[in-house]
């Protein structure tokens, strides 16, 4: 296991995961244009037919499963592009991946953040 | 001769851009965050710059993962705020100063930093946020922006050490310059914050503390410092402070702190805000 993997909650964007996320990642690129992030409003499905997405990549985002997205190789600052699209900012993607509700998340942010310690390796979450 | 004068590091947050373009900088989450702010928006209006070089990543903006160049320079006249799923900022457009980033880019070359040079490209957050925090909000930018930007979203992004050297060589190619031009360089992103994953939110204000209080005099800490160390530490996405040591690179050693701020959180990051000077040139 790579130093990397032992860090919990945490997926490197690294060679891997760049390979494997390509397509999908590239469509959340497309998103950046207006007329695309309205072809994909009006039809989810068969705006994303225009990549090669395995299925979980797919139904990641139909579900707006954020932690999924990330997990199928996608990198947070494309699949922002989806939570733009959505009228969704960064905080309420990351409260989302780490599994509570907006205001909880918010409420740890004004507390000093979710702490390093016991965070640092999976040695002490297991 | 054109000359480093000195460097601002500041964090790059989407959240502190927008605060300002939808004026709630006054409301009690963002304005102890602004207020920090003034002292340096008025030491840099009144050092008065005739170029910014401004060192920050791309977020899958002018640049996507077809093509992840390390190190860019953009040459072109104009830089438009780039659109990222939210429609572009509504802040001013950029202008370069094509002359001294062709002389950069040469130079930096020559010098052995293989620089991408970008004629046309769009700038995101990562560059239009820390204008704004800088210069407030303008009609214009005050000066030209030359933009330089580091893949820091690709694994891996470069050494802290390489960072460093990319700022000395900076300073040395500044220095080049036939024109008289005083020159600011930024270094931006972090600080500790991590926005994917169960993770999500870390924050380790013990860490950034010490990366402030070791960029001006003890910067050797921090250039030897491995990825990892960022990414467990300051979270995944807080190695972007590796492009705070292109700033210090470009300053001379005995540089000295003029101001400091920092703060948590701004929406999932912690933000820091340094300003350095180089000392007088004695004759």
């Amino acid at each position: 296991m790579s130093e990397f993997e032992d860090i919990p909650g945490t997926y490197l964007f690294d060679k891997d995961r760049c390979h494997d996320g390509y397509q999908f990642n590239m469509f959340c690129m497309s998103l950046v244009k207006p007329k695309n992030r309205q072809a994909f409003r009006s039809d989810e499905a068969s705006y994303m037919d225009k990549w090669p997405l395995t299925e979980s990549q797919r139904r990641s985002v139909l579900e707006r499963d954020w932690l999924g997205m990330i997990k199928a190789g996608g990198n947070i600052y494309y699949t922002s592009k989806i939570a733009a699209t959505d009228g969704r900012s960064f905080q309420f993607v990351a409260a989302a991946m780490s599994g509570v509700p907006e205001e909880e998340y918010r409420s740890m942010m004004m507390a000093g953040g979710r702490p390093v310690e016991g965070n640092r390796s999976k040695r002490e979450t297991d | 001769m054109a000359r480093v004068v000195a460097g601002l590091a500041t964090s790059h947050v989407p959240a502190i851009g927008a605060a300002m373009d939808l004026g709630k900088t006054k409301e009690s989450y963002w304005k102890p965050l602004f207020d920090g702010y003034e002292p340096a928006r008025k030491w840099l209006a009144d050092l008065n710059p005739d170029v910014i070089i401004m060192v920050y990543n791309d977020h899958g903006s002018a640049f996507s993962l077809e093509v992840i160049p390390t190190f860019a320079i953009g040459v072109a006249e104009k830089f438009l705020p780039a659109d990222e799923g939210w429609g572009p900022r509504p802040v001013p457009a950029v202008h370069g100063h094509p002359g001294l980033a062709w002389h950069l880019a040469e130079s930096l070359i020559l010098n052995e930093f293989d620089m991408t040079i970008v004629n046309e490209m769009t700038v995101d957050h990562g560059l239009t946020v820390p204008l704004s925090i800088a210069c407030g909000e303008q009609k214009n930018w005050p000066c030209p922006v030359i933009p330089l930007s580091v893949n820091v979203v690709q694994y891996p992004p470069p050494t802290g050490k390489r960072c460093f050297d990319l700022g000395r060589a900076i300073r040395k190619s500044v220095k080049t310059y036939d024109k008289d031009l005083k020159v600011v360089v930024f270094g931006t992103g972090g600080m500790s914050h991590q926005l994917h994953g169960e993770r999500a939110g870390l924050i380790n204000s013990e860490f950034d503390k010490n990366f402030l209080a070791d960029l001006t005099r003890n910067p050797q800490r921090l250039i030897e410092l491995p990825h990892i160390e960022y990414v467990r530490e300051a979270g995944a996405e807080g190695i972007e402070m590796v492009m705070w040591l292109v700033m210090r690179g470009a300053l001379d050693e005995n540089a000295v702190e003029i101001y400091q701020h920092y703060h948590v959180p701004a929406s999932n990051t912690a933000t820091g805000l340094m300003i350095l000077e180089n000392q007088p040139l004695t004759v």
